[in-house]
């Protein structure tokens, strides 16, 4: 009984370890001081206004935005593709195929980062917008396939062959029965692909074109003078945006399913 | 099969599978394959001048890596600190995950929400929180100064401890996740087995939980050993001067220097580095587990 108790104390201390520096940004971005830093003098929301006002922070976040709405759209639709082939059909070296569809994970981030970089100077293209969203489709396909792959596993064959077995086409089929069934996984893969170009900066800033910012690569760039209150509000935004989204999406979705039965 | 026209014979084939792969197969040969195969060519290429190269092939690239004793205090510098980072978060990592597996806590879905939460909260804010906690200005300086133990504040940040920290608040939630999915697959009843022939409650532990566990346990190194020897970030947010770690090297090589040859030469050592850990891994535990926890 002892030992239990150790056992729950150690791991409350660990789950404090995991939130408690998050949470002291947040509390700070509501901090009324000049400063970045404690102590707290007051609260105060000036510093979300002055974010909004601030024309580098509102392109990098445009930016964000579209990149990760681009990127989800196209590794998703790559993706279940993939799955599809992967999984409804035999196809010679399956293993290999599913091996490789996987292994930008296994890769060090910064040598695909090389790698694009090189290829595109080798190519004589200069960066551009187009060359960063194919490299967030790279890093994001991984986690997409793995995503659907599962769901796809456990969608059983026998409704896919009555729809064809009643005169609809493989295509039909696809969009009346398969797609249906899979949109838990789509959606989730679309959100896990948005996430993960929204937050990459390990590799996006050796791929993005000169001037443009994300929303991380900005705050990088702001760290480098000194912690300032507005990048404690911008940290505040961008944990409410990519913790609250997957969070209202998984209240969603228990919600409707609730609602079916 | 000879008398067969072509439209028949892709009949016979079946090309529909390679129609849906397509698309992704092409992404990943033009975006990782080739790269991959320029970074090594381009290892062999000149560099003249800044942002000036002319392809070649010579081992002058080679030679200077093998020769200059900075590049080789890099990597032991980069798998050292790598280490100990995958220590600090198996030793904070397995009690937790052992936790959660065997709760009889009601919520037990609020303790795997709360570990998956760490992953949606942006990478780069979570560094830069250990700015707001280490700091001179920090939660712990402030705290200490408050209370009078202090008048100046500690430098607990920019050196080798914090950028450890940073990198170990980044990885342990994969290590606690892939120990918890090993220990979740544990039948309990090898547990109570082992209980009723008369072992104790640690000889159990150590006798049947720990050594069925361990698949998840390497899976979770290998992914902290490799994503901690692959960053380039954390040191430049938490670390002084010299804690750079490998990825540091072919930023400043790559992006400052503008020494695309040389870069590519270390991003070709990085790469076999951190490749070997996952060969050796794969043979002793096959990628599928990888795969698993993975997701």
């Amino acid at each position: 009984m002892h030992s239990q108790s150790l056992i729950r104390l150690f791991s409350v201390a660990v789950y404090l370890f995991m939130f408690t520096p998050v949470a002291v940004v947040v509390l700070l971005s509501f901090n009324s001081s000049q400063f970045g830093g404690f102590p707290i003098e007051g609260f105060s929301l000036r510093w979300f206004w002055n974010l909004a006002d601030n024309e580098a922070v509102m392109r990098a976040f445009r930016t964000s935005l579209m990149l990760g709405v681009l990127t989800a759209a196209i590794a998703t639709t790559i993706g279940i593709l993939a799955c599809l082939a992967l999984i409804r059909h035999s196809v010679i070296g399956q293993n290999f195929f599913n091996m490789l569809l996987i292994s930008p994970v296994l890769v060090p981030e910064t040598v695909l980062a090389v790698g694009l970089l090189l290829f595109m100077r080798w190519l004589d293209q200069p960066r551009s917008f187009a060359m960063l969203l194919m490299g967030h489709v790279l890093l994001a396909l991984p986690f997409v396939v793995l995503v659907v792959q599962a769901r796809l596993i456990g969608i059983r064959r026998v409704y896919e062959e009555a729809s064809r077995s009643l005169g609809a086409n493989a295509v039909q089929t696809f969009f009346e029965v398969t797609l249906p069934l899979l949109m838990p996984a789509v959606f989730a893969g679309m959100l896990f692909a948005f996430t993960i170009s929204f937050d990459n900066i390990t590799a996006t800033l050796f791929w993005r074109p000169a001037g443009m910012e994300t929303v991380p690569t900005q705050i990088f760039g702001m760290l480098r003078h000194s912690i300032s209150p507005e990048i404690n509000a911008l940290g505040t935004v961008m944990i409410v945006i990519t913790v609250g989204l997957p969070l209202l999406a998984g209240a969603l979705a228990r919600y409707f399913a609730r609602a079916r039965i | 099969m000879a008398s067969l026209t072509l439209a028949q014979r892709l009949e016979v084939v079946d090309y529909r599978p390679w129609v849906l792969l397509a698309p992704a197969l092409i992404t990943l040969v033009l975006l990782m394959v080739v790269p991959m195969a320029i970074i090594f060519v381009f290892s062999f290429y000149e560099f003249i001048d800044i942002a000036l190269d002319r392809p070649a092939f010579q081992f002058g690239n080679w030679q200077e890596f093998f020769s200059d004793r900075f590049y080789h205090y890099a990597i032991w510098q980069t798998l050292r600190i790598a280490g100990i980072t995958t220590i600090v978060c198996i030793l904070l990592g397995y009690i937790p995950a052992y936790y959660i597996a065997t709760t009889t806590f009601r919520h037990k879905w609020l303790l795997m929400l709360l570990l998956i939460i760490p992953f949606w909260v942006s990478f780069i804010i979570r560094q830069l929180s250990w700015v707001h906690v280490l700091g001179s200005q920090g939660i712990i300086n402030a705290t200490l100064m408050w209370l009078g133990v202090i008048d100046q504040p500690l430098r607990l940040l920019y050196n080798e401890a914090s950028v450890v920290m940073g990198l170990v608040h980044f990885l342990l939630p994969f290590m606690i996740l892939n120990i918890y999915v090993s220990l979740e697959g544990i039948d309990r009843n090898l547990v109570s087995a082992a209980r009723t022939l008369g072992c104790t409650g640690w000889q159990a532990f150590r006798e049947v939980t720990l050594p069925l566990s361990l698949p998840g346990l390497a899976a979770g190194c290998l992914l902290c050993f490799v994503l901690a020897g692959g960053s380039y970030v954390t040191p430049l947010i938490l670390g002084g001067p010299d804690d750079f770690l490998f990825g540091n090297l072919i930023y400043d090589t790559i992006m400052v220097e503008l020494n695309w040859p040389m870069g590519a030469t270390l991003s070709t050592v990085l790469l076999v580095l951190l490749g070997a850990f996952v060969v050796i891994y794969s043979r002793f535990m096959g990628l599928s587990q990888l795969y698993k926890s993975l997701n």
